[in-house]
């Protein structure tokens, strides 16, 4: 009898030191949808189907999207998206789109009349303007997402392929040796 | 002089120095130019912020762009006249890229902007010489061009050691060699300058032992430095001894931690060249506007040390030089081991170029067919940064970044040594490289990615905000409204809701329209927006 006291005892008492270390010790982790989050281009183009990448990275993390429909991450981002949620690389979801080299969007200033439309769809807040007046994009701050493109009523609004400068070239590889 | 104890560093090669022929004829100030060319694109992808417009008349000394970063000290007219443009021209870079650059057409006066020099640089605060050294635009000489008044900035850690960096260990490059032979005067008082600025205990200027004149040169004007703390040291003439954290660990035996600075072990370490247009600045006035040049090679008829003003073409060099010979193959700005191939002759001299190599045919190593690496280690054992470079060639090749970075790419000097000792000549620094510039590539990815996240996330707060604003608005309004309605106008509405609900049976089968209908919808988007405005 003595004995199964103290055993239950000892049990509920270590069951009480876990319980309260549990609490008191606990580990702030970054909660995985930040993990996705910052594995993602931040294009917020909206290719994947959500309203931007924050979006799709939490429907990711609830199991509702599929890694495999981020266009602009391209299968590099797939590829990283799949070693951190321990799943198999798949290759990119065509229907979403291509992966295209980064470009930003130009407005073709004379064109334009003011409309704002742009500006209302730029997520990143990247189009200078005001109602009547000429808008311009600020090239630093643009992410390509494209979303500018379809609302002008005007079409003058273009993508161009970010032009490579000295300052961002990249020496080229090697040839491959010769067995 | 004295028998100074010299430590080891690893790894490194004694190589041919080929630096006879640049050193039989004395050094001899270039002709200024007609055209004189000054890019803007500085150390580590900035651009300089240009002070001049097309038109302006220039003078020699003036500052024609810079501004107050102090990773990016001013660039300076090498000569009076008038900017012809701001405009895109092939730059001295690998790439071969053109960006802006601002294009001086000469007018053969030399007038030049008053020079202040200081009589006396003791009775100035160490700050106030920094400043001055930043607004001359003095920067690393020996190649890097890294800002000088940074490195001047210790911050808290205490320098015991200034090593003025005077063992050039490339091959064929004598432009320190002949700066020392004719103004070691110069080297000297700037060495007084820094050491009174960074209050070192010691000076260490460090020549290699296979350069005698240069070392009878700096004797014989030791006395003037007198009190100062000044030795020679010659150092073994093993490449690449000449590199600063090698220099530092042969002449201190510490090493400098990886990703940190010499500071962190007591130690500021500057090129000769840069010592002498730090004492030109202080005592003079003058601003960096010229610097010294080897042209050499097989490829060139006379070669020789130039005084050469900046913004000078290199084609311009080599037809003082006497031009190219039949034999000149490859034109390479530096030397054949660290220096980088020019597709082209009419680039202009910046404040990092110290040596023009027209290498004619077998001075260097052209590019060439690798065979498989066997692992046989000897890259390993020439590394002088202690490196495994066939783990980093490997992890490169295969894409495996991360471990490339672990297996520390980045401390990586660049120096050569491991391609040429390479049995299967594998170009391994052309690959590391590569792999540098994916780093770089990656990380300045990952930086706007992080920032675009920032605004996309700011944007959202902000419609949140407004919508919550509004929402608040409407539900005010109406509040207000309901409660100071006077009698009067609770009794017109009632007499308005009653006639509304009578309408339907007077008017028969007629329904009144709604909103929807009367207005189709709009498609003109100043409409769209006026009405947004206005809701």
């Amino acid at each position: 009898m003595l004995a199964v006291i103290v055993v239950v005892l000892l049990f509920a008492s270590f069951g009480l030191l876990l319980g309260h270390a549990a609490r008191r010790f606990r580990v702030e982790c970054e909660p995985i949808v930040e993990e996705i989050d910052a594995l993602l281009p931040q294009t917020q183009c909206g290719q994947c189907g959500f309203p931007g990448c924050r979006p799709y990275a939490e429907a990711i993390a609830e199991g509702r999207a599929d890694i495999d429909q981020c266009p602009p991450g391209g299968e590099d981002g797939v590829k990283s998206l799949a070693e951190l949620l321990g799943v198999e690389p798949k290759p990119l979801d065509a229907t979403r789109g291509e992966t295209k080299p980064k470009a930003v969007a130009v407005i073709d200033e004379p064109v334009c009349i003011g409309c704002t439309l742009c500006i209302q769809a730029c997520p990143v807040d990247a189009i200078l303007g005001a109602p009547r007046f000429m808008h311009t994009v600020i090239a630093a701050e643009c992410t390509g997402c494209e979303l500018c493109v379809a609302p002008c009523p005007v079409d003058c609004i273009r993508m161009e392929p970010v032009r490579e400068t000295a300052a961002t070239w990249r020496p080229p590889e090697p040839a491959a040796a010769q067995p | 002089m004295s028998v100074f104890k010299l430590w080891n560093f690893p790894g490194g090669l004694a190589l041919p120095g080929h630096k006879e022929a640049s050193t039989r004829l004395a050094l001899r100030a270039a002709r200024v130019p007609e055209r004189l060319v000054f890019p803007l694109l500085q150390r580590d992808g900035r651009n300089a912020t240009p002070l001049v417009a097309p038109g302006d008349r220039v003078l020699k000394g003036q500052a024609i762009a810079g501004g107050e970063d102090p990773l990016n000290p001013p660039l300076h007219a090498s000569t009076s006249g008038r900017v012809r443009a701001i405009e895109a021209l092939p730059l001295p870079h690998p790439s071969g890229l053109a960006d802006l650059c601002i294009v001086i057409e000469a007018d053969g006066k030399e007038a030049a902007v008053e020079f202040e020099g200081i009589a006396d640089y003791r009775d100035c605060a160490p700050e106030d010489l920094r400043r001055r050294i930043h607004e001359a635009g003095i920067v690393g000489l020996g190649g890097a061009a890294f800002p000088t008044a940074a490195k001047l900035a210790p911050g808290r850690r205490r320098i015991e050691t200034l090593i003025l960096n005077g063992a050039e260990c490339e091959p064929y490059i004598t432009c320190d060699d002949s700066l020392l032979r004719h103004r070691a005067a110069e080297v000297l008082r700037g060495a007084a300058i820094l050491r009174h600025m960074l209050q070192a205990e010691q000076v260490l200027i460090a020549v290699e032992n296979d350069m005698p004149e240069a070392i009878a040169s700096l004797e014989r004007a030791l006395p003037e430095a007198r009190g100062e703390n000044v030795a020679v040291v010659r150092v073994p003439a093993i490449y690449p001894a000449g590199g600063e954290k090698q220099l530092i660990r042969a002449l201190t035996g510490r090493e400098v931690p990886a990703g940190g600075l010499p500071a962190d072990v007591g130690a500021v370490c500057l090129n000769v060249g840069t010592a002498a247009a730090v004492s030109r600045a202080i005592v003079q006035g003058e601003p960096l506007i010229s610097r010294i040049v080897t042209v050499t090679g097989r490829g060139v008829r006379r070669p020789r040390n130039l005084d050469v003003r900046l913004g000078t073409s290199i084609a311009d060099l080599v037809a003082q030089c006497g031009g190219y010979t039949d034999e000149a193959e490859r034109l390479i700005l530096g030397g054949p081991m660290m220096g980088l191939s020019l597709p082209r002759d009419d680039l202009p001299i910046t404040k990092s170029a110290n040596c023009i190599l027209v290498a004619g045919r077998g001075e260097t190593v052209g590019p060439r067919q690798a065979l498989p690496c066997i692992r046989c280690g000897a890259c390993a054992d020439a590394c002088p940064a202690a490196l495994l470079p066939q783990q980093i060639y490997w992890y490169g090749r295969s894409e495996q970044l991360d471990r490339a970075l672990d297996y520390r790419l980045f401390d990586c000097i660049e120096c050569g040594c491991c391609d040429l000792v390479c049995p299967s000549r594998i170009p391994l620094v052309q690959q590391f490289r590569a792999a540098k510039g994916q780093a770089a590539a990656r990380q300045r990815e990952r930086e706007q990615a992080e920032h675009a996240r920032q605004r996309f996330e700011a944007r959202q707060a902000r419609q949140a905000r407004e919508q919550r604003e509004r929402a608040d608005a409407a539900r005010r309004k109406k509040e207000s409204l309901g409660k100071a309605a006077a009698p009067e106008i609770r009794e017109a509405i009632e007499r308005a809701k009653l006639k509304r609900m009578e309408r339907p049976s007077t008017t028969g089968s007629r329904t009144a329209p709604t909103g929807s209908e009367l207005q189709p919808e709009t498609t003109d988007p100043m409409n769209t927006y006026s009405s947004r405005q206005w809701r």
